[in-house]
């Protein structure tokens, strides 16, 4: 399998990376390099095998219902939330205006 | 049964195809994946965790509380319950989505197929009850909100709902009339609210539906669907699915075809719109989240949620119907409503408490009193009356009362009034203003017999035959009383000095 | 006078608590160290007061008789992938240049409370993508090893190259590092020096800037044995933070070392004979089997049938998760934003990740993309993670046979930078010999075997059990007790 310039044009628009021309000139072939390479993954039978869920054998943990239980995981912090905002107003982060 | 809801269109009839999925704010205190609050009206940002805000290397960690309450929502739809299932991303870039990607459940939900009854309402148009198919319930985070009217060139975010669990119900598209699916989303909101999963509070959006509508001729294929995103009441849902349906129909007998398109509601126009796309193409590259480990369901667990249901809607009508003697009409209004049927329980036991029977024995007057006469005297007091006053307690006692015919059912009412305005012990208050009824036989046979004795004329006429007359002598009678005569004595004495 | 700098964590340790010397006189010795050896670019930014502060509290704790702490007075340097509060973290890129934490990742908190200090953020390859330090937006890092004869700059390994670096050239005893594929392992082979990966979940990820959430752990980079175990029990532990974090006491390795493996069994997988592997590199490992049998080990033949396809099914699922990872790069609440002149949201979006992430990092995020993308997940993703479940049962297997693996770490010794840019792929071969460990969650460690012909460090990897890090470090220290590995990269920075 091999991916067009096209193609290669779009999964970046999906990434939301902007791409020029000559960047998706150079993209194009390294990627079919490794989509080349990983094709011989299709050669494996893997009929019967489930794909792999848990790297090492562990469930689930869930937490209890307590609200800022741990200060890491808490709210109620939203100097340090906005602390780092390219644009923060009136305690809001700011983007360009979206017209839904 | 089906539906006979038909969109008229030049070309003949067309019918209504209509699915839901609701998206319903779990009530929990803490949000799904972090600490931070789930309480509604904050200051924009105060609750937002580290977490929520998707700070390099922050991790997701599952509060159980979701899951339980998922878990019992599905348990009371009688759906299967995944004991394994899985947290899938859902990437997309959107400024109310820190993440990039939305933790949810595609390939492994954590409930499976259920069903819920909508009933038969005829003036509604639903003329038999119907079971209303539930293809799934899942787990998911929800997404902040965006102002776009406080900045000339910025939208703000504000980021305190990310996060916040909601359950994704999605309906198989069973409905057929913007009754059907008003009458689903009640009761789906009503069961939520019985097992106590979801506030079910649509204007502050703890319910939402994204409304899927298609149509076609009776009986043919499904036509395409629109999917109108985040219509937040039972009443916009019609409103959406009856110009949706009719919208299609225009749009296929001029000789178009339908789109499969998101679309929105606009409620001041009553009408629905194309949405610009959040993301140019659909495609949301779900995979498993690899921060979250498969989620697995002891059989304790799933006990607890069990025994921990409620009674639930379906099931109380029914019993209220078979043991209480209610009235199928009755019995849906006092279940529907999960403050309804709390208070009707606290009166009706208080009542048969008071006055020593069962309560299938008081069942139905304590319903009447609960369904029409209280509510109309306090409507009718308006501001006046302090609801507070309005205790289980007064009222059985006032019921008692009538019960033991120390008072009418005139009498009640003027009682409550007084007791919703004053509060006060409604015995006390009857005492001191008089509103009790006689049932002292000695007066009332010596009113009636004055009676008798003054209309010889009538009682000949009512021994030759004229049966009607009865009721001239108990008007007569209660007349003498001043109203306050206990009727089924006054009833009583009569017929045994009359028939006598 | 004792030059503090060739000290390890342990005799630091040892000698502050004994009172040889006080932590305040081995922070300014490595802090002076650091600041000399700007030429090795090893060192993002350096935090020499963090250090002095770290050895102040060590040594005022000593006054008073309170103990000291696991890592006591031991300054180590700090990949650049732990969010550390107040103090820049970046990934090494652009994007996060800048950005300043409000918080303390888990393992660099267990560090400071058990009394290490900070030197300083350590370089990277961006977002730890890389097997050769090249990726940094800010900059190579130079190993402080040469070819002998030549003076070209070479490659540290990455993506911890900073702290394989620091720790080799002697400016640091200790650093962190991380392991997604292979980044704590390789670059400890290629500087001489040892690196730990832990067991999946021994060390939590919370506050590590997230490259493939499924493989990432943390680990300690030393120059022993016994000082990765010290630091790796100080650095692992249950996190109630991490989901998949374990939940079970960290074993006191360093008290259990023991280099006798008398009665264990170590494997040799077949599979690991690859076409392309470096002749003198064959040569450490057949050193190494000598040096394991000479300590007791049994030397048995194993199988691990899928070594082959560990590597591209781990260039599937790593920039798979990644992708979805660093969506939250975007320029809306921290980090760099690019908002060109009438552009929407979207549009900054595009222009943020375009201008803040390096070329490696965009090529891994579309690989990611692609692969997840409608009509691909199955045919790539899925079975990628399919043959992640076969390598993880090669494994088991296999240890049905040894209690302990065998490998080289590294196909071939360091190189020169800039030689292997002119292809990925030949870059990600590289791993070849480090990734199934981590597709599988194992514990694996480097440890350093001898020096190449051309005077550049060979390192030997051991892979063990689920949890059984005691196996691997008892396995490292035997053959590094019959190594003898002293051998220090001239100073030329």
């Amino acid at each position: 399998m091999s991916v067009t310039r096209e193609e290669v044009a779009k999964i970046a628009s999906l990434a939301r990376i902007r791409m020029a021309d000559a960047e998706l000139d150079r993209m194009v072939p390294e990627l079919n390099g490794i989509l080349d390479w990983v094709e011989q993954l299709g050669e494996v039978d893997t009929a019967g095998v489930e794909p792999m869920t848990a790297v090492i054998p562990n469930t689930l943990r869930l937490r209890d219902d307590v609200v800022d239980a741990d200060p890491h995981t808490a709210g109620g912090r939203r100097d340090d939330v906005l602390a780092n905002a390219p644009a923060a107003e009136h305690g809001f982060f700011g983007v360009p205006k979206v017209i839904e | 049964m089906v539906s006979t809801y038909r969109i008229q269109g030049a070309t003949g009839e067309w019918e209504v195809v209509i699915g839901l999925e609701v998206h319903a704010q779990v009530t929990s205190n803490a949000k799904l994946f972090s600490g931070a609050s789930t309480a509604f009206g904050a200051e924009p940002n105060t609750q937002v965790s580290l977490v929520d805000a998707a700070m390099p290397g922050m991790l997701p960690v599952p509060n159980r509380e979701c899951i339980r309450q998922a878990v019992r929502t599905g348990m009371a739809i009688e759906a299967q319950i995944n004991k394994w299932s899985r947290f899938d991303r859902k990437n997309y870039f959107y400024a109310d989505l820190p993440q990039g990607y939305q933790i949810s459940q595609l390939y492994h939900p954590l409930v499976g197929e259920g069903s819920l009854l909508i009933e038969a309402d005829e003036k509604a148009g639903i003329p038999e009850d119907k079971v209303i198919g539930i293809e799934r319930i899942h787990v998911e985070q929800d997404a902040g909100k965006l102002m776009h009217d406080q900045h000339p060139t910025m939208s703000y975010v504000d980021l305190n709902r990310v996060g916040i669990a909601l359950m994704e119900i999605v309906s198989k598209p069973d409905m057929r009339s913007p009754a059907e699916a008003g009458a689903y989303v009640r009761k789906l909101r009503s069961i939520l609210r019985y097992v106590g999963s979801c506030d079910g509070n649509m204007e502050e959006g703890s319910m939402r539906a994204d409304v899927n509508v298609s149509v076609r001729r009776p009986g043919e294929e499904f036509g395409t669907r629109t999917e109108t995103k985040n219509v937040n009441s039972v009443r916009f849902v019609m409103q959406v699915i009856e110009y949706e349906a009719n919208r299609q129909v225009d749009v296929i007998e001029n000789g178009g075809t339908v789109d499969q398109e998101t679309r929105l509601f606009d409620p001041n126009t009553g009408t629905t719109r194309t949405m610009r796309s959040k993301e140019d193409a659909h495609d949301y590259r779900y995979f498993p989240d690899p921060d979250l480990l498969p989620l697995e369901l002891e059989d304790s667990f799933l006990e607890e949620c069990r025994a921990s249901l409620p009674e639930l809607p379906d099931a109380k009508r029914t019993r209220y119907e078979n043991d209480l003697g209610l009235t199928p009409y009755n019995a849906r209004e006092l279940t529907a409503e999960v403050e309804t049927f709390a208070r009707f329980e606290t009166l009706l036991a208080e009542t048969a408490k008071q006055i020593g029977k069962p309560e299938a024995k008081v069942a139905t007057q304590v319903a009447n009193w609960a369904l029409s006469v209280a509510p109309g005297v306090l409507k009718s007091l308006g501001d006046e009356a302090d609801p507070a006053n309005a205790t289980a307690e007064a009222q059985a006692k006032i019921l008692a009362m009538q019960d033991k015919g120390d008072i009418s059912g005139g009498q009640a009412k003027e009682i409550y009034e007084i007791v919703l305005k004053t509060g006060g012990d409604p015995e006390t208050i009857a005492d001191e203003k008089g509103l009790k009824q006689v049932s002292d036989t000695g007066a009332i046979e010596a009113a009636i017999d004055a009676i008798i004795a003054a209309n010889g004329d009538k009682v000949d006429e009512y021994r030759g035959g004229k049966d009607k007359l009865f009721g001239f002598f108990v008007g007569q009678t209660m007349k003498a009383m001043q109203g306050k005569a206990n009727p089924a004595v006054v009833n009583q004495i009569l017929k045994d000095k009359l028939d006598g | 006078m004792t030059d503090f700098t060739q000290l390890g964590v342990k005799q630091i340790r040892d000698g502050v608590a004994g009172g040889d010397f006080t932590a305040r006189e081995v922070a300014e010795a490595f802090n002076a160290a650091v600041a000399e050896a700007a030429e090795l670019n090893a060192f993002i930014v350096t935090t020499p007061d963090h250090a002095l502060a770290a050895a102040d509290a060590t040594d005022a704790k000593r006054a008073k008789g309170e103990e000291l702490g696991k890592m006591g007075g031991v300054p180590i340097g700090m990949k650049d992938l732990f969010a550390t509060k107040g103090v820049q973290t970046t990934a090494a890129s652009h994007i996060l240049e800048g950005f300043e934490p409000e918080y303390e990742s888990t393992v660099s908190q267990n560090l400071w409370d058990a009394g290490a200090g900070m030197l300083g953020k350590l370089n990277l390859d961006q977002f730890a993508m890389g097997s050769s330090n090249e990726t940094s937006y800010f900059g190579n890092v130079n190993s402080p090893w040469k070819k002998d004869g030549t003076n070209a700059a070479m490659s540290p390994g990455g993506s911890s190259g900073g702290s394989s670096s620091a720790v080799a050239a002697r400016i640091a005893p200790a650093a962190t590092g991380t392991d997604t594929g292979g980044s704590i392992r390789q670059p400890a082979a290629f500087t001489g020096i040892c690196g730990i990966k832990p067991t999946y979940g021994r060390c939590s990820r919370w506050g590590v800037v997230a490259f493939a959430s499924s493989l990432d752990q943390a680990g300690p980079m030393a120059r022993s044995v016994e000082d990765c175990a010290i630091m790796l029990e100080a650095m692992a532990g249950f996190d109630p933070k991490d989901a998949t974090s374990l939940d079970m006491p960290v074993p006191n390795w360093e008290a259990a070392l023991s280099a006798d493996l008398k009665g264990k069994k170590v494997g040799i997988p077949r599979e690991y004979r690859m076409d392309g592997t470096d002749e003198e590199i064959l040569k450490s490992w057949e050193q190494g089997k000598e040096w394991l049998r000479d300590a007791g080990a049994e030397i048995v033949d194993v199988s691990l049938p899928h070594t082959k396809y560990a590597l591209p099914a781990y260039y599937i699922v790593a920039p798979a998760e990644a992708s979805s990872n660093l969506a939250r790069y975007d320029g809306v609440r921290y980090g760099l934003r690019e908002l060109p002149e009438g552009a929407g949201l979207q549009d900054m979006y595009a222009a943020t990740r375009a201008a803040g992430f390096g070329d490696e990092v965009k090529r891994r995020i579309l690989i990611g993309t692609y692969v997840l993308s409608a009509g691909f997940y199955d045919a790539y993703y899925t079975q990628a993670q399919k043959i992640r479940t076969l390598v993880a049962r090669d494994f088991e297997q296999g240890f049905t046979q040894c209690d302990v693996i065998l490998a080289p770490t590294t196909p071939t010794a360091s190189f020169p930078l800039g030689s292997l840019n002119e292809d990925p792929l030949t870059m990600y071969l590289n791993d070849v010999f480090a990734v199934p460990a981590s597709l599988a969650g194992l514990p694996a460690m480097s440890v350093p075997a001898m020096l190449n012909s051309d005077g550049l460090p060979l390192g030997l990897q051991l892979v063990g059990k689920p949890f059984d890090e005691q196996g691997v470090l008892n396995a490292g220290l035997a053959i590094q007790n019959r190594a003898n590995f002293n051998a220090q990269p001239e100073k030329w920075w």
